[in-house]
């Protein structure tokens, strides 16, 4: 596996903030190597684990765990839209519909264990995850690492736009 | 002396008991004859308190000024009692504390956690093999409601996976109690399960890249409470009801892990470990475990034979033995040897070493077995009883020193007679060609091989779980091997062959039981003084020195 | 006070801005005190954190044994995470320096050397935020060695997350620091002061709970606790969202407001020809409280006798004994309104399937019972009901309350308890669908 030199710059540097255990650093390496490659493969997982001196099981089963972890590439953009109360009460399921019909995100494809919905030409991916934290202002969604509160329907292709 | 423990009052359903100091709760009303159900407690594990289902009532001495419990009636301390149920599996019992394990709240959720764990549970004990030893069957029986108010699909998960090439795990069995993962850490000593994805969809896995192919992989099925975790070996072949055990010892090294001999209509279908802590803990290697086919196998020798110029034929065991006396009769010490197997029993030693004996002397020494030690359970001796051979003096302090010389003098045409007592000799130095220069070739053994092939007398004898008889494992332990099956055809008993070999060389009499042969053996090792196959008992007797040889046992008479 | 620079016009993230404002004046004060006497000031404040539990800080400190020698860890837990709360997101995104000061502070008031704060991932902008402020204080000399000549040494360093509410709990979090899957710990043993992260004594505390202890600092523990009623002193971060035409986050004195001067008042009140219906009063977790109940409450009065008297949901203080006098409880503040267009089962199953989202799977009854109780009320939704759901809702949520590793069985096992016993009606008659022939849509 590739880990170009900035990474593996980033990685030792980060491995240092946990002095008392290296298996600490393994959220935090995750989330290095899935903003690099996109997600987590299966080969990843046992750099990781080498890394940090751990069996590769150990790694698995944070990657599994965690629902911010992917094992397969997401849309170039990816979608989150909050479920839980107050956004629903907001409208937050009509949100998302609106974003699958928008983005071509075919909303019926979710099957068991797959949570990660995406748009056939790779362009968008999207997920109903749960409390985002800012339920007075809902519904409210993050694409990438930007965050939106207050989103109406007709905003939502407008949206979409800022990310292609 | 280590100064004592000190032991603590605690109150288990009313009665007040004492216990040392670092008793677990749930062990303690064990040994108050209060029995906890529980699926992820054990014993030699760690505790991480999940399943739930040991929850008790809990109390506290209520404190009265200056922190002194408050004392009722009788002299005891009243008790404060926790609200909220506590788990009896993670905690020492203190000074006292009372335990209810019986009252309205502790069956109530005793009903609870049954129900939880039977709502996404596969209605497979028709084709579960742990049924019969199944405690999430036991327990519902005993502790669960009765019926079913669960209207909603069952979670899905993966149903027949290779975990490794002896484990298959079907993960909707599964109760995740973690036994398996704790036992492959702490035991084991090999990291290879954890529980992947989160909440109802949690499944035990190994890393595809890391399969679980530990020599102690098979543990995990013992430990598991359910049929998760099954032998592929052993899985589909029998109920577990119909299985005969027999308590015994494994002879795969000289740990000699206590095991449970199952077996059915003289088949054995497994082996399982049995505790023992002085020997093996819980546990047993795969090895070990799976070692015992070849008893099965319908190659087992089973009628005596003696060579014609036809070959080897079939014969009855007064020929065979007669035919034998003949061969042996004629030549000096000096032109005779006898390999014996440090996989025989004392009592097959000591009248292998009368045999000797009674021939004058040959040339004598056991086939060494000697691989890898791991740091857990198997030894670097793969024989079961190096020990006894080297106290009952059929071999020297290195066991197999001598073959080489044999096998020179067999080639050489100085010995002339060869006697193999269960060890096939082209695996330890001689040639096909040497033993064709063999006049005589007396073997006794379990199933063929280049040896039994060239023999000129072939006695066919008992495995390891169609014999009584002791061993002495590498740590001096004495330790019993009990009869599972009957030997196939006209196989008999290695102990009664070689008694027959003996009357047929010396013509006295012969002893008629093996309890006699044990105690000529008590009788001639200070250590074993006063002792008899039975007061061994099933979990063995340390000799205080196990190497100890005297001139006694050199002598003794038949 | 603690939202003093949220929104504030002008005001800038960076460590200037903040220094110009007065910033870390607070920790020259605190590293000229004790230790000890920190922790007494918090003690005296009546300081009850702030994350949902409501624990007494000063007593939580208090458990650090004295004359300690295994290292001292303190985690700021920024995990925010419970539904209907969003106060924590503020002051990480605004005002970080703020809580950077009342870390530092409460770590030398632990001795605590090594912090970590603990903030969700999906907060990257506010990960990023952090950790540049901890750049910029380690700069001027408030963080690393010998920080302002006290001889106090200490490193922070930012965690994220990756999307488990179970690690806002607080040996969840710590598991998951350590890298493992975060499992909480049965207690006892492992109390985190006692045996927390790497088995060392272990502070956790929430954002708002450290950004208290800063202004503890300055004005002095008997100040903060005139703030507010006795027992449930100083301000806290209220956010409401819901069915009001002003929904937000507000910064009240504990007990200072009821619901009706919240909702009505300062939230601009229900939408136009709507009743109150229900009100979640501290996060998911809390038990609703339902429109027209009366409760009873004790207030204890200056000569010291205890007063009885009952009041209405909308006379019912905002504050920790009050709520949970009436069998509820404040929890994190996250205030959710539900008007009478709101059906309660279609409510009680969005709640139910977060918690069956997130459940660790640890232990037996919340594991199997929060995906039974999710698939039970969705079933109802879509007119699977039958006769026998509302008593099996309840009784299922029975077996997991109290019977559980940790507190993450109240709050799955609360809302169905709640909502079935308060709004039964409802629950009937979805039990009725499927059982009188008609199937819904």
């Amino acid at each position: 596996m590739e880990i170009p030199a900035e990474l593996e710059a980033k990685i030792e540097e980060v491995i240092t903030h946990y002095p008392i255990s290296k298996r600490s650093a393994s959220l935090p390496l995750l989330h290095l190597i899935q903003e690099h490659f996109g997600f987590i493969s299966d080969e990843a997982i046992g750099w990781v684990a080498k890394k940090l001196e751990l069996q590769p099981i150990n790694i698995l089963e944070l990657v599994t765990f965690y629902p911010m972890f992917r094992q397969e590439p997401a849309g170039k953009h990816h979608i989150r839209v909050c479920r839980t109360l107050s956004c629903a009460m907001a409208g937050s399921y009509e949100l998302l519909n609106t974003f699958c019909k928008h983005a071509n995100i075919n909303s019926s494809t979710s099957g068991h264990g797959s949570h990660l919905l995406k748009s056939s030409d790779g362009k968008y991916s999207i997920e109903f995850v749960e409390c985002l934290a800012s339920c007075g202002f809902g519904p409210v969604c993050m694409i990438n690492d930007d965050f939106y509160e207050a989103v109406s329907a007709e905003e939502v292709p407008q949206l979409l736009q800022k990310y292609s | 002396m280590s100064t004592a423990t000190p032991l603590l009052n605690v109150q288990i359903d009313g009665v007040w008991h004492q216990f040392p100091k670092g008793t677990r709760v749930i062990e303690a009303c064990m040994q108050a004859g209060k029995f906890v159900p529980h699926y992820c407690y054990h014993p030699k594990l760690s505790s991480p308190g999940n399943c739930r289902m040991c929850l008790i009532e809990m109390g506290m001495p209520r404190m009265g000024p200056e922190r002194k419990p408050e004392l009722g009636e009788d002299g005891k301390p009243l008790i404060n009692w926790i609200p909220r149920p506590q788990i009896s599996c993670a905690q020492d019992v203190a000074e006292g504390m009372g335990i209810r394990t019986d009252s309205a709240l502790v069956r109530d959720c005793r009903h609870g956690v049954m129900e939880f764990l039977l709502i996404n549970h596969p209605l497979d004990c028709p084709i579960c093999d742990q049924a019969g030893e199944c405690q999430l069957q036991e327990f519902s029986v005993q502790y669960g409601t009765g019926g079913s108010r669960f209207l909603e699909e069952k979670v899905k998960k993966p149903k027949r996976v290779e975990l490794g090439p002896r484990v298959t795990l079907d993960d909707e069995r599964c109760i995740l109690c973690s036994r398996c993962i704790r036992f492959m850490k702490e035991v084991a000593k090999d990291d290879v399960l954890g529980f992947a994805s989160r909440g109802s969809h949690t499944y035990l896995t190994a890393h595809p890249g890391k399969r679980l192919d530990s020599n102690y992989s098979l543990n995990t099925v013992d430990i598991c409470p359910v049929g998760a975790l099954t032998s592929t070996d052993f899985r589909f072949k029998m109920r577990v009801w119909f299985l005969k055990e027999t308590k015994s010892i494994c002879t795969s090294c000289a740990t000699g892990c206590n095991t449970v001999i199952g077996s059915r209509q003289n088949i054995i279908l497994r082996q399982t470990p049995r505790e023992n802590d002085e020997v093996n803990a819980c546990w047993m290697c795969d090895y070990g475990r799976l070692n015992f086919h070849y008893v099965n196998s319908e190659e087992r020798l089973q009628k005596p034979q003696i060579r014609t110029a036809a070959g080897l034929e079939n014969t009855r065991w007064e020929v065979a033995m007669a035919r034998a006396a003949e061969e042996l009769k004629g030549f000096p010490a000096a032109q005779i040897a006898v390999i014996a197997s440090a996989k025989m029993t004392n009592e097959e030693l000591w009248l292998t070493r009368r045999f000797i004996d009674a021939l004058g002397g040959p040339a004598h020494d056991v086939v060494p077995r000697t691989a890898e030690a791991d740091s857990i359970l198997l030894s670097a001796d793969r024989n079961p009883n190096t020990r006894g051979a080297q106290l009952l003096q059929v071999c020297g302090e290195q066991p197999g020193s001598r073959l080489g010389e044999i096998a020179g003098k067999v080639r050489s045409g100085e010995i002339k007679v060869l006697v193999a007592l269960g060890e096939d000799a082209t695996q330890c130095g001689f040639s096909n060609e040497d033993l064709a220069k063999l006049s005589s070739l007396i073997v006794m053994d379990i199933l063929p091989n280049a040896t039994t092939a060239s023999a000129t007398v072939l006695l066919p004898a008992s495995s390891f779980a169609e014999k009584r008889g002791s061993m002495i494992n590498g740590k001096g332990r004495l330790q019993r091997l009990n009869r599972a099956i009957a030997a196939p055809g006209d196989a008999r008993d290695d102990w009664e062959v070689l008694r027959d070999l003996v009357q047929q060389v010396t013509g006295s009499n012969g002893v008629y039981l093996i309890e006699d042969v044990f105690s000529q053996i008590a009788r001639a090792v200070p250590g074993m003084n006063g002792l008899t196959l039975s007061k061994i008992g099933d979990s063995g007797v340390h000799l205080e020195d196990g190497k100890e040889v005297t001139a006694a046992v050199e002598k003794a008479p038949v | 006070m603690i939202f003093k620079n949220i929104d504030r016009p002008g005001w800038t993230i960076d460590i200037d801005c903040y220094l110009k404002d007065g910033g870390y004046e607070e920790l020259k004060k605190a590293l000229g005190m004790t230790p000890a006497a920190i922790v007494n000031e918090v003690k005296v404040s009546g300081l009850r954190g702030r994350g949902g539990a409501g624990f007494p800080c000063g007593a939580k400190w208090g458990f650090i044994r004295p004359g300690e020698t295994k290292p001292i860890y303190l985690i700021c837990n920024a995990d925010e995470s419970e539904p209907g709360t969003f106060k924590d997101r503020y002051i990480i995104h605004q005002d970080p320096h703020q809580l950077l000061e009342g870390t530092i502070i409460s770590c030398y008031a632990v001795n605590a050397r090594l912090a970590y704060i603990y903030i969700r991932g999906e907060f990257p902008d506010g990960a990023r935020i952090l950790e540049r402020a901890i750049a910029e204080a380690k700069a001027k000399g408030y963080l690393g060695k010998n920080i302002l000549g006290s001889g106090f040494d200490l490193e922070i360093y930012v965690h994220r997350g990756a999307g488990a509410y179970i690690c806002g709990e607080e040996t969840g979090l710590i598991e998951s620091l350590e890298g493992k899957r975060p499992y909480p710990r049965i207690k006892p043993p492992y109390f985190p002061a006692a045996i927390g992260l790497y088995m060392s004594p272990t502070i956790v505390n929430n954002v708002e709970t450290l950004c208290a202890v800063k202004h503890i600092v300055r004005m002095g523990g008997g100040e903060f606790a005139r703030i507010g009623k006795p027992n449930n002193t100083g301000t806290r971060l209220l956010c409401v969202s819901g069915d009001v035409l002003k929904p937000g986050y507000f910064e009240l004195e504990v007990g200072g407001v009821t619901f009706g001067e919240l909702i009505n008042d300062i939230c601009g009140g229900l939408r136009p020809g709507h009743e109150l219906k229900a009100v979640i009063p501290g996060g998911s977790s809390a038990k609703v409280l339902r429109a027209g109940e009366r409760y009873k409450l004790k207030s204890r009065q200056p000569d010291g006798s205890m007063v009885e008297h009952e009041v209405g949901l909308e006379e019912l203080p905002i504050d920790f004994d009050s709520l949970a006098a009436a069998g509820s409880m404040a929890g994190s503040g996250g205030v959710i309104v539900m008007d009478d267009s709101r059906d309660m089962v279609w409510a009680l199953n969005n709640i139910n399937e977060f918690y069956a989202h997130e459940s660790c799977g640890q232990c037996t009854p919340c594991r199997e019972g929060s995906l039974w109780m999710k698939k039970m009320t969705e079933r109802m939704l879509y007119g699977g009901g039958v006769p026998a759901d509302p008593d099996v809702l309840k009784s299922v949520a029975d077996h997991i309350a109290g019977r559980t590793i940790c507190a993450f069985g109240e709050a799955c096992a609360w809302p169905t308890q709640s909502f079935v016993e308060k709004f039964r009606d409802e629950f009937v008659a979805y039990g009725a669908k499927y059982g009188n022939g008609e199937t819904g849509s």
